[in-house]
């Protein structure tokens, strides 16, 4: 291909990161089933350990087939460099290890994902690194959180399973204000629906185990640097602007420029955290990758047609999906993503709490459990069980009220999708 | 040349014909990033003449160091500046002078005005890019770092003559 074309999403999906193998030829990526590899000399060794030279050492910190789908993610993103980890909540540890201090704090979304929720507020607290909750749909509650101690702000493009879409622009604004990184987590738009590069994201972060994969079968996560923002010159990240002991001093915003988040992450947050991705879950995902473009579109295509049946069901109260007319985040859906509201949503049961657990029993095509982007439709009633550790309050703020179903549409036919769906409701 | 976004054929034709890069700003110190560059230019096979007037007679990177490009004991092909924008008009003067074939200026080093006189005495120039990093995007390298090379290609890439766990420049067509 000539070099000096610029490559469209779909060829992006299947070839960026991936050439055919040095050694042999392989065409597919090959999984680099091994913990370590070995050095050319001492030298190569020393200079691989001095960050001097681009190579392998240990699968803890790098390995060829996770380059793949690192290099994969950053080109779909537009970002400059990535890291895949072992989980969605990996690449968030890693991303708050690498940005804050103790006693730092940040600013997420009130409606983000329940185990986001669990982390930033439970776990994250025992590093003394401080939640300061904003409301998604209030771009002025982000800038009235913002403190002299705010590190970044968090949000979701599209919320999960809340089914709003967030007016990324007007909260990258507020963090451009604070001068700080904007951070967004795309898991549920993917960048086939929605780049949050383009709306000022400087770091995106994704459960790689949901539509990415897409086939339910590997648990992993990724960190996209979008080489946007100014680190040397902010001040308040001394892991990427002051001279680093374990690396004889450098300094990993110099050194790396425009991609030395990305690499702080590896050499620093993955190095000594250690939650690596096994090579055969990149390969998988990998693979997965390689039809995001055509499943994603089915996936939203099902999903507006089953919505919008669902809202004419004389048993259910109400549908939230962004893709349908007259939602209330119908025109964000329209701006931010106009292939596709995502295949994600929520309905509300007149039956309430007991119809909900009715529901997901009765069930024969769907099934209940608590995953989303699978090749295979989905079912969960998060009040009494993605949701349940958290109070009343905090669960309907989250769009998890006692009431509420989630679906995650998969890619069967659409027709038996909603004949599922009916006959289990008929019951309830 | 348009120097806001260069062709990568160009890139990689500038890194496989020249063989010699005085690097201008040259740091003693192995953490810089002036250290990084020689020391990778020099495991790709390059000679490197480190230039720096406070070491000079001295070694960085077990390579004399030249006070200034005028000072050198052979000729050089690429002339590599770690220096400011500013630096870079009296630098690509001298690199004219030399014979030099090629002036590269590093990330964040952009002047207009020397890469015209540049031009017009026959030499290229290459402006806000780093020769590791041209290197490793071209060669393939760099992904390994989950870097985004913004390359494609459906050929297999080429080992490195030196083997082990290096990447040619060299295509496969």
């Amino acid at each position: 291909m000539s070099e000096e074309r610029t490559p469209g999403f779909n060829t992006l999906a299947i070839h960026a990161g991936a050439q055919p193998d040095a050694s042999t030829g392989a065409r597919v990526t090959p999984i680099y089933q091994s913990t370590s590899f070995v050095f050319d000399d001492v030298d190569h060794a020393a200079s691989l350990f001095n960050l001097e030279a681009f190579g392998n050492i240990y699968s803890r910190i790098m390995n060829p087939t996770q380059a793949v789908l690192e290099e994969r993610l950053a080109a779909l993103e537009g970002g400059t460099a990535a890291l895949a980890v072992a989980s969605g909540h990996a690449a968030q540890a890693i991303v708050f290890h690498t940005l804050m201090e103790p006693g730092a704090e940040f600013i997420a979304a009130r409606q983000l994902y329940g185990g986001s929720i669990n982390q930033f507020g439970e776990a994250f607290r025992k590093f003394d690194w401080h939640v300061k909750w904003a409301d998604t749909t209030d771009a002025a509650a982000f800038r009235a959180a913002v403190t002299p101690k705010t590190r970044a702000i968090f949000v979701e493009s599209i919320a999960n399973p809340g089914g709003i879409v967030t007016d990324l622009e007007a909260i990258s604004a507020v963090a451009k204000e604070a001068g700080v990184p904007f951070i967004v987590d795309n898991t549920l738009a993917t960048p086939y629906l929605t780049q949050p590069k383009q709306y000022g994201a400087d770091i995106i972060v994704h459960s790689l185990t949901k539509f990415l994969g897409g086939h339910g079968n590997s648990v992993g996560g990724v960190i996209v640097d979008c080489g946007t923002f100014d680190w040397m010159g902010s001040g308040r990240y001394p892991t990427l602007s002051e001279s680093c002991g374990s690396y004889h001093g450098m300094v990993l915003g110099e050194t790396f420029g425009n991609f030395a988040f990305a690499i702080a992450c590896r050499v620093l947050g993955l190095r000594d955290l250690g939650p690596a991705i096994a090579p055969m879950n990149a390969f998988l995902i990998l693979n997965g990758i390689e039809t995001l473009p055509l499943r994603m579109q089915r996936h939203c295509d099902n999903a507006k047609q089953v919505a919008s049946w669902l809202s004419a069901h004389d048993k259910v109260a109400w549908v939230n999906y962004a893709g349908l007319p007259g939602n209330e985040f119908n025109a964000l859906a329209q701006r931010y993503a106009p292939k596709g509201a995502g295949a994600v949503f929520t309905f509300g049961l007149k039956g309430g709490y007991e119809a909900g657990i009715d529901l997901v029993g009765k069930v024969q095509l769907f099934s209940h459990l608590a995953n989303i982007g699978d090749t295979r439709s989905l079912i969960i009633h998060p009040a009494s069980t993605t949701h349940r550790q958290l109070g009343d309050e905090a669960r309907d703020r989250a769009g998890a009220g006692a009431d509420v179903v989630r679906l995650s549409i998969g890619l069967e036919d659409v027709e038996d999708i909603i004949a599922d769906l009916d006959q289990a409701l008929a019951t309830v | 040349m348009n120097h806001d976004s260069y062709p990568d054929a160009y890139i990689r034709d500038i890194l496989l014909s020249q063989r010699s890069f005085a690097v201008v700003g040259a740091s003693a110190k192995p953490t810089r990033p002036s250290y990084f560059v020689m020391k990778y230019l020099l495991a790709k096979g390059y000679d490197v003449i480190p230039v720096n007037p406070g070491f000079a007679g001295k070694t960085i990177v077990d390579r004399k160091v030249s006070a200034s490009l005028l000072d050198m004991d052979r000729p050089v092909d690429v002339v590599d500046i770690f220096r400011s924008s500013d630096a870079a008009l009296g630098i690509t003067q001298e690199a004219i002078r030399i014979g030099a074939k090629v002036v590269w200026m590093q990330i964040g080093v952009r002047n207009d005005e020397a890469a015209r006189l540049a031009e017009d005495a026959g030499l290229r120039v290459v402006m806000n890019r780093c020769p590791k990093i041209e290197y490793g995007r071209l060669a393939g390298e760099i992904g390994w770092a989950g870097v985004n090379s913004r390359t494609l290609s459906s050929k297999r890439a080429i080992l490195s003559a030196s083997g082990g766990q290096q990447r040619s420049l060299r295509r496969n067509t």
